[in-house]
């Protein structure tokens, strides 16, 4: 494709201790896209944005920058930038010599840089800081700091090492549409890095989901939400319940002892497989109506809806969210359509996953 | 409530002591001598001496500048060298080593530097095997000055050493990220965010720089006179407690000076 920015091919990464970081991991960022790696603490986010950076040496496979291979260019002469965790801002300068700070390492002049530096600081709407110290600002005046002085040399790729992590839950929000906005403004590719699932999907063009240095799933928020392709997507994205079942033949899968017509198809009869429902996908009704009888344990008020934990007879736990309460201990039914369950074999390759969604949908 | 409160006190007790007995009274008998003079009589005579004859102020500026020399070298020597050991795999290892000389007392020191660069020493052994002439060595302002740096660079290392370890990582990463190079890297970040500890280092280094009598005259063949000699000299050898006191306040009052020049002030907001 004529617009990717970044390819990794095939990279893996072993540190010297003999830990394996990275296993084979490939994907393409095309320019202007935002693009999260989500997943777990110690999953090898960080890594893959340090080989990109070039502040780790991968062991082996490619990364190619605009088509040419960067492997061996050294960090500083790569042309992206990042900001960090800790937003890393200098506490030997104020904000204008942090955000100038890549300028007068490339000996632009003195007038560029004022009007780069005011142009960047306008951009995360702190122009009226430029004399603060690091010490003076706010956490989420840092975290903006630390935004602009990443994107005053005009990289075409920003990558951001969970950059809201430190913020309070409001801030949180907050930042998330600041940055999704300053992101299609200013048309460069961002690479984002996140173990938070609602970020994750509240930002990207495209979501990589990994887990022990491997990457399991690519998509759109959508797609990854409503066809993760293996329990540990399906539990990591968002609240699931997830049953094992056996898919009876296309179309028809088989749990708790009934049988229901689903949207899925493209396996083995008789296959063992886990069925995924949303929460919010599962309705109460009457005990006679529903498809499944459940006997409610705990409801919690979470604000915009009720949370109701439920056991049904082979003592499942079910997580339904409803609008409206139901009396605890009652019995209660629960309904469901074909297209609110989704049916996920047992070590399915993401190849072979995708090849086999693409066979029956549409 | 007033229990505690005194008991509280009581554990100052020991440092207040201590404080008082080995800081202030020798501080104030000091101040106290420099007002007599050799009779035991009141008299502000020392301090006319001292800033009216010509000797003692060119022996402040020669102390001043050996101490400022020697000092300077060591900081030249300590940073890079601080700067390797803490890039090292086992660096805790190597600082221990750096520290170790200063275990073994500043006299056995000197008499091995006497050994090696006396007349038939080692460092001569050395040159003659390389068809150099033999140098005079000892009793020279260059040996003094090599040899108080080298005894001086371990203090000089460890606050330069625990200022660089304090540097986390994704500073260097965000440096290089922004596209500088090692070199700016170094003058722009490294070194200024060292430069509480190239303070203390200079804090412990120079004071002491300026009356290092022993080695003046054990190295320097007492050509140098600097006011650690003076101050030993009027004490032990003409019974001039006065005076010697009185060159031992200005010893004070310029280490005062130094503390004040490199004292880390806390950061407020530049105009
Ligand atoms: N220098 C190293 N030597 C050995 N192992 C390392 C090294 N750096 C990281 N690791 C290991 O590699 C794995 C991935 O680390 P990484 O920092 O990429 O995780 P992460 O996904 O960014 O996690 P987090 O969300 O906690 O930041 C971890 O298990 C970590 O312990
Ligand atoms: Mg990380």
């Amino acid at each position: 494709m004529s617009n990717t920015i970044i390819e990794l091919k095939n990279v893996y990464k072993t540190f010297d201790d003999g830990f394996t970081a990275l296993k084979d991991i490939s994907f393409t960022l095309n320019q202007g896209e935002f693009y999260t790696l989500l997943g777990p603490s110690g999953c090898g986010k960080t890594t893959i944005l340090q080989s990109i950076a070039g502040f780790t040496e991968v062991t082996s496979g490619e990364v190619l920058f605009d088509g040419k291979r960067i492997n061996d260019i050294p960090a500083n002469k790569r042309q992206l930038n990042t900001v960090f965790q800790d937003y890393a801002l200098f506490p030997n300068m104020n904000v204008f010599q942090n955000v100038a700070f890549g300028l007068v390492v490339h000996n632009v002049n003195k007038d560029e840089i004022d009007q780069r530096v005011h142009d960047a600081l306008k951009l995360v709407q702190l122009e009226a800081y430029a004399n603060r110290e690091i010490s003076e600002l706010s956490g989420g005046q840092q975290q903006r700091i630390a935004i602009a002085r990443a994107i005053v040399n005009r990289p075409k790729v920003l990558l951001l090492d969970e950059p809201l992590s430190a913020l309070d839950a409001k801030l949180r929000k907050d930042m998330q549409y600041e940055l999704r906005e300053l992101q299609q403004q200013l048309g460069i590719t961002f690479l984002f890095v996140t173990h938070d699932q609602e970020e994750a999907l509240a930002m990207s063009d495209e979501i990589f989901v990994m887990n022990k240095g491997q990457i399991l799933q690519k998509g759109d928020p959508v797609d990854i939400y409503d066809e993760p392709i293996n329990h540990f997507v399906a539990d990591f994205i968002g609240e699931s319940n997830i049953i094992p079942g056996k898919m009876i033949a296309d179309y028809q899968v088989a749990f708790l002892g009934h049988q229901f017509e689903c949207a899925d198809a493209g396996m083995r009869p008789n296959e063992p497989v886990e069925v995924v429902i949303r929460p919010e996908d599962l309705v109460i009704t009457t005990p006679q109506k529903g498809k499944i009888q459940v006997k409610v344990d705990t409801q919690l008020f979470r604000g915009d809806y009720y949370e109701i934990l439920a056991y049904d007879d082979q003592h499942n736990e079910w997580l339904i969210h409803s609008t409206n309460a139901t009396k605890d201990n009652a019995v209660v039914g629960l309904a469901f359509g074909p297209t609110d369950m989704h049916v996920m074999r047992y070590n399915e390759s993401e190849t072979k996953f995708n090849s086999r969604l693409e066979s029956y949908e549409d | 409530m007033a229990m505690k409160k005194s008991y509280k006190g009581l554990f100052y007790a020991p440092y207040l002591l201590w404080l008082a007995l080995f800081v202030i009274a020798p501080v104030a008998l000091i101040i106290y001598y420099s007002f007599f003079d050799i009779h035991h009589q009141f008299t502000l005579r020392n301090y006319q001496d001292f800033f009216e004859s010509g000797t003692y102020l060119t022996m402040t500026a020669n102390s001043v500048l050996y101490a400022f020399l020697i000092t300077l070298i060591s900081i030249l020597i300590s940073y890079p060298m601080a700067l390797v050991i803490s890039r090292l795999q086992h660096r805790n290892l190597w600082i221990l080593l750096v520290i170790l000389p200063t275990w073994i007392n500043l006299l056995l020191k000197a008499y091995a530097f006497i050994g090696l660069l006396s007349r038939d020493g080692l460092v001569n052994s050395l040159f003659s095997f390389f068809g150099i002439p033999a140098q005079q060595m000892l009793f020279t302002d260059t040996s003094f000055i090599l040899v108080a740096a080298y005894i001086q660079i371990p203090f000089m290392i460890l606050p330069i050493y625990n200022s660089l370890t304090d540097i986390s990582d994704s500073y260097l990463r965000a440096s290089s990220d922004l596209g500088a190079t090692k070199w700016q890297t170094l003058t722009k970040i490294i070194i200024p965010m060292t430069m509480p500890g190239i303070k203390s280092g200079i804090q412990i280094v120079f004071i002491p720089s300026l009356s290092l009598f022993m080695l003046s005259r054990l190295i320097g063949g007492n050509k140098i006179i600097t006011l650690g000699t003076a101050v030993e000299e009027h004490f032990l050898t003409t019974m001039n407690w006065g005076m010697g006191s009185t060159i031992g306040v200005v010893l004070i009052v310029s280490m005062v000076v130094v503390m004040l020049f490199t004292s880390t002030k806390r950061k407020g907001r530049r105009a």
